[in-house]
């Protein structure tokens, strides 16, 4: 009885979450069916998606496994910029839904792989190490594709850190990735669907794996390092643990993100956008998977709908920011919030005490 | 409070077979079998101070000693260096035949290691009975895709976490707090928490670092129970860093003194109650008028 009880708070909370996103997604779906969502809502739709994944596996970093991570859209561009060339390479022939599968998966091996390189050695040492090199990551990969061509031809792909001539492309070459213009061309391949599903699997991933072993690892480590270690968990193995799993959703999502539009450029992703990944996530409260998810939809959206005040946007933005940050830790409401969840667990303890005495 | 009504007797000291306790001769080839943990000339140096100086020590399979010392003698750089949390500069910590120094910290514990901390260190924001379960981290096996993609080995694992983890917690009744925050608990509880998420680690060798601080005496008469039954129930080795006398003489079958870094005696309680260098140590020297 007292398992059943335990297991189902965790479970509670984590349905609670996948219901809140499946509301949200019908909601929406049927505001398009009905034609009345607006154009830019619906232009908006893709990228509050891979916000969302993006806002979501950041928070396995900050806020589960509590490292700073300064470099989140560093791993977003990797795994767009892969989706991108595996997508094209596949050409139109292919299923598009296996097309984007292949694309999403590439994505995450590449980021994967780029968050072991960078996690390996920070991860071995103590202090706040990983924000730096997180920072300088970023900014690598950023200036790295701003000076990177790749094509591809008869004779397979070709890449220059030159220019486009450099590559020696043949008749009938393509550039896939043309130094600072990016990529061009990209197929229409992400669409809300596809976003509602890459959120549900990311959701899926980091929430279980929070609540298993590995993940009880990994918050021993955040909360008492010392003490981690002397009950015999290997500290480096789950620190990297968390930041790889969360580089390869980041990867996927910057993969869901890119084939929203026709072209990316890697000046996109950059040191802001990490920022905003950051305050996506410490606005949804640090560890809290489900106020991340809100909190990423909103502010994705709010500038949009602030459009209309002008160059004031960015102002009243900012306002915001700072506003509802102050209000959540407000005493007072927090005192009010405290107040509202006792009157709501009284009154469901109530029930399953009623519920019991009928039962029997 | 006192839920075990029973005082520690000197019978129940005898149940189990007692080791020739801690020594510091080579121990001979024929007694090895019953030693847990010894170290040979263990000694760390922080430039040029020398805080623990060339310790040689023993302890029995299923002893409880304890180690005591006026404050900074060195006793919990003395635990540290067992748990290799620093490492030493010289010597060798053999439990049962595999030499732990230099070994990390987490392997040392898989080795068969635990410890408590003076200062208590609990995973804060996480339920009692998490606690417990991360201390059974390394004994029940479960990779991390089996977790994500929720696979049956996950909820075989976790049904064996959850059931161990509500045993392990009965020792000191602390079942019904499973669920509360460990760092909400109150402090005695906290202690004894550790105690529990330590044991769950399965250890050959346990080290307490002064259990007994902040506890009123009925709280350190229950803890003293508690560790005989332990030692009992998990036939383990004890060694206890404690300033409470009450505690260390009560249970202890033997006593090593650490002063700057060197052991200055070694005994039963007895021996170290008329030993002239502990009572200095402690007391300073009488002066000779």
């Amino acid at each position: 009885m007292e398992k059943v009880r335990h297991l189902s708070k965790a479970t509670r909370s984590n349905l609670i979450t996948y219901g809140l996103v499946t509301a949200a997604f019908i909601i929406m779906d049927l505001l398009i069916e009905t034609g009345s969502a607006s154009y830019s809502l619906m232009g908006l739709l893709v990228p509050i998606c891979a916000y969302i994944c993006l806002a979501t596996s950041l928070n396995l970093v900050v806020g589960v496994s509590g490292e700073l991570s300064l470099g989140h859209a560093g791993f977003m561009s990797i795994g767009a910029f892969t989706g991108i060339v595996v997508v094209q390479l596949l050409g139109s022939g292919t299923n598009d839904v296996v097309r984007m599968l292949i694309g999403l998966a590439s994505a995450a091996a590449t980021a994967s792989v780029a968050g072991i390189l960078i996690g390996w050695p920070v991860m071995r040492l103590q202090g706040d190490y990983l924000a730096i090199v997180t920072l300088a990551f970023g900014e690598i990969i950023k200036n790295l594709l701003n000076n990177f061509w790749l094509g591809v031809d008869k004779y397979g792909l070709h890449f220059s850190m030159k220019s486009a001539m450099a590559l020696g492309l043949t008749d009938g070459g393509r550039v896939l990735i043309n130094g600072p213009q990016g990529a061009s061309g990209i197929p229409h391949l992400s669409s809300f669907f596809a976003g509602y599903l890459l959120i549900m699997f990311t959701l899926f991933v980091v929430l279980n794996l929070i609540n298993s072993r590995s993940g009880r690892a990994i918050m021993a480590v955040r909360d008492n390092r010392i003490a981690a270690q002397s009950v015999g968990i290997n500290v480096t193995k789950y620190r990297l643990m968390a930041f790889v799993i969360a580089a390869a959703l980041a990867g996927m999502a910057g993969a869901l993100y890119a084939m929203n539009y026709s072209s990316v450029m890697p000046k996109k992703f950059d040191f802001n956008t990490s920022i905003l990944i950051l305050v996506l996530v410490v606005l949804g409260g640090m560890g809290n998977i489900r106020g991340g998810v809100i909190s990423a939809a909103v502010l994705t959206i709010l500038p949009e709908r602030l459009r209309f005040i002008g160059d004031f946007r960015m102002l009243i933005y900012a306002l915001v920011l700072i506003g509802a940050m102050n209000l959540t830790y407000d005493t007072r409401l927090v005192e009010w919030r405290r107040k509202i969840r006792e009157k709501f667990s009284a009154k469901r303890q109530g029930q399953d005490e009623r519920g019991g005495v009928s039962g029997e | 409070m006192n839920r075990l009504e029973k005082t520690v007797t000197a019978d129940q000291r005898q149940e189990t077979k007692m080791v020739p306790v801690i020594v510091d001769e080579i121990i001979p080839e024929r007694d090895r079998g019953r030693v847990a943990l010894e170290c040979r000339n263990l000694s760390v140096e922080f430039g040029g101070l020398k805080a623990v100086d060339d310790v040689n020590l023993a302890i029995g399979k299923t002893e409880i000693a304890g180690l005591i010392g006026p404050n900074g003698a060195g006793k919990t750089t003395f635990f540290n260096l067992l748990t290799n949390v620093y490492k030493p500069t010289r010597g060798s910590i053999l439990l049962d035949k595999v030499d732990t120094a230099g070994m990390s910290c987490d392997r040392v514990c898989r080795e068969g290691i635990a410890r408590t901390f003076q200062n208590i260190r609990l995973f804060d924001s996480l339920s009692v009975e998490d606690n417990v379960k991360i201390g059974l981290h390394t004994q029940i096996q479960s990779g991390v895709l089996s977790g994500i993609f929720r696979l049956p080995k996950h909820w075989r694992s976790e049904r064996e976490f959850h059931e161990r983890a509500l045993e392990l917690l009965d020792i000191f009744h602390m079942a019904d707090q499973a669920n509360v925050p460990a760092g909400s608990l109150p402090y005695g509880d906290q202690r004894r928490l550790e105690i529990v998420r330590a044991l769950a680690t399965n250890p050959k060798v346990l080290l307490l670092d002064e259990p007994a601080a902040g506890m009123n005496p009925s709280e350190t008469e229950e803890l003293m129970q508690h560790i005989l039954k332990i030692r009992n129930d998990f036939q383990i080795a004890i060694l206890l860093i404690e300033h409470d006398m009450n505690l260390v003489m009560g249970v202890c079958e033997g006593i090593a003194v650490l002063n700057f870094g060197k052991i200055i005696a070694k005994g039963t309680p007895s021996q170290i109650q008329e030993n002239p260098q502990v009572i200095e140590a402690y007391l300073g020297k009488q002066e000779e008028d």
